[in-house]
């Protein structure tokens, strides 16, 4: 090589490097860690396709700080050490100065460690498990219910509908095993008896195994807690298995309308606790939003029993935005500053951040509604709570 | 009582086709000795081949079957001819990155035209299960069952009976004396490959419609199918059919009587006691040494 074409090349480098913050000046990046591929493909990919409403619809209003945003979306497989990974690829090497993710409580506890490491701040769209906002990070801000809260939203209903003693069914990980700990404490206080708690791999096809063990116990009603492909897979195989029990559902990725199309008869009965009601959006906090959601989600194609879902991506950037137009400025200290007077009206109530944790280094968690849903007839109507 | 029973039934019904994916993948693995990486995804491929037939093109679900192994059986024999034929005689290290190669993009690329959201394929049995003295199964399950038990019988009949077979067999067992006795090697490696990738797809189409349909299905049923001709010995289809029940029953039980959190460890528990005692595994075929 000569040493002229060498030179030209250096230059041509130096003029790409430069180029490359030149150009992310002109947006706001916002970092999407969520399982694209994997056990969770499925709700991570809605997840996706609702924050990308969010922000075309924020851009088509102007931006934020007459800046456009722009997402950076990563997938973390639905694997935790992928999930850090992914952080740590968003905050060093594309310098977003806030994040979204990352879909399951393992994924999110992985990422955590990562964001005090950096500073940046992340909104926790999906997870549930306790931990996230008790472990005293002060740069997690969530707007899905823990399951503390999920329990406690349900807890007028458990004698409503009377349960007598309820046996667990969970995915063997962080969510599961934090839900069924936290369900059995609140229906232990409301008088309920608690029987066994079986545990399932997030990869499991064939739980007959545990499926057979729960038939044969004197309990009324499996509380089970996994995502919408794995409920479907057990509801299948509770019919075969010829189980009659009453079966309620946390977490509030089911996705419903996926599980009555793929489950068919064997999902009638079935009761769900969601924190979305696209099957009515008048009676959403925000309808015309709601109604606005929908109407775009439908328009590009998405399927119907998606938005159960995706409606959290939309919020989680809709609530990122916020904060940045707060913060005044696209810096990760104040964005993390500002997510604390973030006021709005998300699809499923009120987001605001309350302090949660440990005192000087609390996490802020947002009090979403909580809904029971059943399946009669292939639809899906409200129990009133 | 009544869950033992259950359990037992459970186990049946499961190891009738881990049995199946086990002996497609020890006539690929154990007879020609390449590390079939591309086993589950041809798994994928066979239900998801059963989806587009029964669900797409609304085909009755017991044509739709064949059809399904069919597309399997031409996928492997196109895999075999583009991908393995060229490498024949290249060491096993390479021809197992090959396949890692080949199961990644035919995972990413069911991905890529049919998305992660899984696809359910409907039953034509009744949904009322079958009672038998108070445990339960679905006729699906019973029909699953029965077809891979069919499926294992004819596959032995054939390495076993036929002229194929015999030509199979003594391929893999001295390539260059097989072709000097006229046996035309490359064919044979071709349908050996492809006979193997029907069983996965066989086995894919079957379970397709008892769980769900979607990428990944394969990533599981991969690592069971290669536990289970470790288990059972290399290149034996009755040992790849005992493992297969002995992998479900383990599996079952463990988690039935043991802990659920750890159904998967079972199984692995077994294989790691078997090999131990004896390292080729329980039906290991006579290998000619020197």
């Amino acid at each position: 090589m000569s040493t002229t074409t060498r030179l030209a090349s250096l230059a041509a480098l130096t003029l790409a490097l430069m180029a490359g913050p030149a150009v992310a000046a002109d947006t706001i990046k916002i970092g999407v860690n969520e399982p694209l591929t994997g056990a969770f493909a499925a709700s991570g990919t809605y997840v996706v396709n609702g924050a990308k409403i969010a922000a075309d619809e924020i851009n088509a209003k102007g931006g934020v700080l007459g800046k456009k945003i722009e997402l950076v979306i990563e997938d973390n497989k639905s694997n935790p050490t992928e999930a850090a990974a992914v952080a740590e690829k968003l905050i060093t090497s594309d310098k977003t100065p806030v994040l979204m993710g990352a879909w399951g409580s393992s994924l999110t506890l992985a990422v955590m460690p990562k964001l005090e490491e950096y500073e940046v701040p992340m909104l926790v769209e999906t997870s549930s498990s306790g931990k996230i906002t008790t472990s005293g990070n002060p740069f997690v801000f969530r707007i899905s219910p823990p399951s503390a809260l999920e329990a406690a939203s349900f807890a007028p209903m458990v004698k409503k509908i009377g349960l007598k003693k309820v046996d667990f069914l969970v995915i063997n990980n962080d969510w599961g095993r934090g839900a069924a700990g936290d369900f059995a404490k609140m229906l232990k206080a409301e008088g309920v008896e608690v029987g066994l708690t079986e545990t399932m791999d997030q990869a499991a096809q064939d739980m007959s195994a545990q499926l057979s063990k729960l038939k044969s116990s004197d309990a009324d009603t499996i509380m089970m807690t996994t995502s919408v492909d794995q409920l479907t897979l057990l509801f299948k195989q509770m019919a075969a298995l010829g189980i009659k029990k009453r079966v309620i559902t946390t977490g509030g990725s089911q996705n419903p309308d996926q599980i009555i199309a793929q489950a068919g008869a064997a999902a009638e009965g079935t009761m769900h606790l969601t924190t979305f009601l696209p099957w009515a959006p008048e009676k959403t906090p925000d309808p015309a939003a709601t109604k606005y959601f929908l109407a775009e989600w439908k328009a590009r194609g998405h399927q119907f029993a998606g938005a159960t879902e995706s409606f959290r991506g939309y919020d989680g950037i809709r609530s990122i935005a916020a904060a940045i137009e707060k913060a005044g400025s696209a810096e990760p200290a104040a964005i993390t500053k500002a997510f604390w007077d973030v006021k709005m009206t998300g699809l499923n109530g009120p987001i605001a951040f309350a302090k949660s944790g440990p005192e000087g280094k609390e996490s802020g968690q947002s009090k979403p509604t909580v809904y029971l849903i059943k399946i009669a007839d292939g639809a899906v109507s409200e129990v009133a709570l | 009582m009544d869950q033992l029973l259950q359990h037992l039934v459970n186990a049946l019904v499961l190891g009738g086709t881990y049995a199946l994916l086990g002996i497609g993948l020890t006539l690929i693995f154990g007879i020609m000795n390449v590390v079939n990486f591309t086993h589950g995804a041809l798994y994928t491929v066979g239900a998801y081949a059963m989806y587009i037939a029964a669900v797409g093109l609304g085909m009755n679900f017991f044509v739709a079957l064949p059809v399904a192994v069919v597309a399997g059986l031409a996928l492997g024999a196109l895999i075999e001819f583009t991908l393995l034929r060229p490498l024949r005689g290249a060491d096993i290290d390479t021809t197992m990155l090959v396949m890692i190669g080949a199961g990644i993009v035919l995972q990413s690329g069911a991905l890529w035209i049919f998305g992660g959201v899984a696809k359910a394929v409907p039953s034509p049995f009744p949904d009322a299960p079958l009672q038998i003295l108070g445990a339960s199964v679905s006729w699906l399950r019973i029909f699953v069952f029965l077809a891979a038990l069919t499926l294992i019988v004819s596959a032995y009949a054939l390495i076993n009976g036929t002229r194929l077979g015999r030509a199979m067999r003594a391929t893999f067992q001295d390539h260059d004396t097989a072709a000097l006795m006229g046996v035309n090697v490359s064919l044979i490696y071709t349908a050996t490959f492809a006979l193997g990738s029907s069983l996965a797809a066989a086995a894919g189409a079957l379970l397709g419609p008892v769980y769900v349909v979607f990428p990944q299905m394969g990533d599981l049923a991969a690592v069971k199918a290669f536990a289970i001709v470790i288990l059972g010995g290399l290149g034996s289809i009755t040992g790849a059919t005992i493992g297969g029940f002995a992998l479900a029953l383990a599996e079952e039980f463990g988690a039935g009587y043991v802990s659920s959190g750890y159904r998967d460890a079972m199984g692995f528990l077994i294989i790691i006691a078997v090999l131990l005692v004896k390292p080729t595994g329980l039906f290991a075929r006579a290998e000619r040494i020197g």
